[in-house]
């Protein structure tokens, strides 16, 4: 009993540094951002008097009515959507031929997780030289210039300078999501790879008895076997788009007309370009709530299963 | 732990000779290239006449100053100012810091050393607020320059620099019927589209009218500005198609390399072209945008007393320091811009910035929007961003009435 007691004096201490630092430096500041988010501190001598005046949901109304935003909003949808898809996709594809043992994997299995080393700033950089597409047609840049010389220039085009969308997709948003598929997918198959070399060989072997082929044991036994590794992915990739601000903001910037514009370049700018502290405040929570909407219902999930 | 105790000693013992007695504080942006020599020479020269006065530089680097600004107004906020910082002539100052209350007048500055009239007063006004002077202007950039290549002037006939907007669209025109770019743009930062702007309104709303909008005194709601906002789109025709792919860095060297006739910046693309090796008036040339002939868009950094500073007294040294023509002169050459005073030294200066130095004190001075000395950050921003909207949809109306709103929304007249 006694031991147990000092256990836990013990346990207590050691953990709550971080508690209290984790209250103070995450809640702490997310309530403060939330109260800066209903205030009227939208300059600076508001904020230096320090006179908290509530206005509501002001600030979130009149973001909602900014074309700026709405187009930031579109931008996020879609850059998450096909940022998971191809992420996702790709990392599978290389994970399964990873796997397959094939002569040289090892080496390839490397070099696919590289870029994840690499920081969105310097792949921002790097691919905005990539796609920066000169002057069409007489003087092509980067991958125009590949085209060009192919003699492909019906592929040259204005890449994340192009104006073009598609309904609410901004085509110029498509460069963005090759350069951070690019970085990111060697980490999806990093994961996959751990998944499918967990699976058992008995398993496996118990279907090629049965005589599944190798697509359906693809599809009815390792994917199934899959599904918590493409949840996490889901989930940690998911996080990253809602919020990416450094490979945009290095890559492209806005972008014209905002094409390449996310919530977080805008929230950037407001706060410490435009002094309007409780607009900035506002598109902090409402990006916090969005990766809410990603990552609770995971916590619940995976708390319930740990409880079981 | 003895030992720990002594390297704490230490480490304090270090601190407390930060916060000595004989310190200066010195808080700006300029980290890089022309900007940081010329700083470091200031320094060398205010220790050479106060050897005791110990100077903490206190420069951050990046985003053109953004970082600074965000630092400096935590510091401002935290009641922590440092003893003088740079900062954008005008609102940028003024909005920010005097009208809260954060700063000191320095007019007894200007009247004790009596130097009141080796400024322009134009320059003085947009330091000033309430009567008062705040800050000590350092050096002064022209913003409303079009720098371009002699080669390609020549190979398209152009023998005298054009004056209309006829005459330099037709250039524009010409350069690009032979395969040039006619006129080189990189607002991949956004900036630049509205530094361009800003100069096409201050052609067509002229000098006066254009100095007025900012007191208060003339509306927003003026067939001048929706006729610049039309001369833009009609500028845009001739703009090198991956503008939003390129720095403004990218868009002068465009001129330097031969693919565009002509770049519309300020000066700091002169010293830009120099340091590529090209000679002023001999490689290229250059005019005021046409129709701002006689005026001159100022960007200007300067220095202000914060409240509170720590070492007031060395405060007051450095800024009495800055006003003097000796140190102007120290600063400017080394950085490629023209001094505030203009009983400077001009032989110090190359022919670009003896032109310069001329209009600049000739001319009439107008704040610049973008460069932070017209109006309030809010303001420019999301002008930018209007601006940034209109170089892609070049939609006159719906672009003209934003403008209008965003006036409203800051204060200013707009009926």
């Amino acid at each position: 009993m006694i031991l147990r007691k000092k256990n836990l004096v013990i346990g207590i201490s050691v953990v709550a540094p971080s508690i209290i630092a984790i209250a103070i430096f995450v809640y702490g500041f997310i309530s403060w951002t939330l109260r800066v988010s209903f205030s009227n501190w939208n300059s600076f001598s508001a904020l230096l008097r320090g006179e908290y005046k509530f206005v509501g949901l002001r600030n979130y109304i009149r973001l909602f009515q900014d074309t700026r935003f709405q187009t930031d909003l579109w931008n996020t949808l879609f850059f998450t959507l096909f940022f998971l898809f191809g992420t996702i996709a790709l990392g599978i594809i290389m994970a399964i031929l990873v796997d397959k043992g094939l002569k040289g994997s090892r080496l390839f299995q490397n070099l696919y997780l590289f870029p994840m080393a690499i920081s969105f700033v310097v792949t921002g950089t790097v691919w905005s030289w990539i796609f920066a597409p000169g002057t069409l047609p007489n003087n092509p840049q980067g991958i125009n210039l590949l085209f060009h010389k192919l003699g492909l220039d019906n592929l040259m085009w204005g890449w994340y300078t192009s104006t073009d969308s598609l309904g609410h997709f901004n085509l110029a948003l498509i460069p963005v999501i090759i350069a951070a598929v690019w970085q990111l997918s060697g980490y999806t198959m990093a994961m996959y790879l751990a998944g499918l070399r967990g699976i058992p060989n008995d398993i496996i072997e118990a279907a090629k008895v049965d005589g599944a082929s190798e697509w359906k044991i693809f599809w009815k036994v390792k994917m199934p076997l899959l599904t918590p590794i493409t949840l996490s992915a889901l989930i940690i990739l998911g996080h990253i788009s809602l919020k990416i601000f450094d490979l945009v903001f290095a890559m492209t910037g806005s972008g014209p007309n905002f094409v390449t514009d996310v919530p977080a370049i805008y929230m950037f700018e407001l706060t410490f370009r435009s002094n309007r502290y409780a607009l900035g405040s506002a598109i902090a929570i409402i990006m916090l709530l969005f990766v809410a909407v990603v990552i609770v219902p995971y916590l619940f999930t995976s708390m319930r299963g740990e409880k079981r | 732990m003895k030992r720990i105790i002594i390297v704490l000693a230490v480490i304090f013992a270090a601190f407390s000779i930060f916060a000595a007695e004989n310190a200066l504080e010195i808080f700006s942006w300029w980290t890089g290239g022309g900007e940081e020599e010329g700083l470091l020479a200031l320094f060398d020269l205010f220790h050479k006449y106060y050897p005791d006065v110990e100077i903490i530089n206190a420069a951050v680097a990046g985003g053109a100053g953004t970082n600074a600004k965000a630092v400096l107004k935590t510091r401002m906020l935290g009641g922590n100012p440092p003893d003088s910082f740079q900062v954008h002539a005008g609102m940028e100052l003024t909005d920010t810091y005097v009208i809260p209350g954060l700063m000191e007048p320095i007019t007894f500055i200007y009247k004790e050393l009596g130097i009141l009239d080796k400024f322009p007063k134009d320059l003085l006004d947009i330091v000033s607020y309430k009567g008062e002077i705040y800050s000590v202007p350092v050096n002064v950039h022209r913003a409303n320059v079009v720098f371009y290549n002699k080669k390609i002037a020549e190979e398209i006939g152009m023998t005298k620099e054009p004056t209309t907007w006829a005459e330099f669209l037709m250039y524009l025109d010409k350069a690009q019927q032979k395969g040039y770019t006619g006129l080189a743009l990189g607002d991949k930062n956004k900036w630049t589209s509205l530094h361009l702007f800003e100069s096409i309104m201050l052609a067509e709303l002229g000098p006066e009218k254009y100095n007025k909008l900012w007191k208060g005194e003339a509306s927003f709601n003026d067939p001048a500005i929706k006729r610049a906002l039309s001369i833009m789109k009609d500028i845009l025709k001739y703009v090198n198609s991956d503008h939003s792919a390129l720095t403004w860095q990218d868009a002068t060297r465009l001129v330097f390399e031969g693919k565009a006739f002509a770049n519309m910046m300020g000066d700091w693309a002169e010293g830009y072209l120099k340091t590529l090796g090209w000679k002023p008036g001999v490689d290229f040339g250059w005019f005021a945008l046409p129709g701002t002939q006689n005026a001159f868009m100022l960007v200007s950094d300067t220095f202000g007393l914060p409240k509170n500073a720590p070492h007031r007294e060395n405060a007051i040294r450095w800024l009495k320091f800055l006003t003097t023509v000796e140190a102007q002169d120290t600063f400017n050459p080394i950085k490629g811009s023209i001094p505030a005073r203009v009983d400077a030294d001009k032989s110090k200066y190359d022919i670009y910035l003896q032109w310069s130095m001329n209009d600049f004190a000739t001319k009439a001075i107008c704040p610049s929007i973008i460069h932070g000395s017209a109006a309030p950050e809010a303001f420019s921003t999301a002008l930018m961003d209007a601006i940034n909207i209109f170089v892609t949809e070049q939609d006159v109306d719906k672009t003209f009435k934003e403008i209008l709103w965003i006036a409203e929304d800051n204060g200013y007249l707009a009926d």
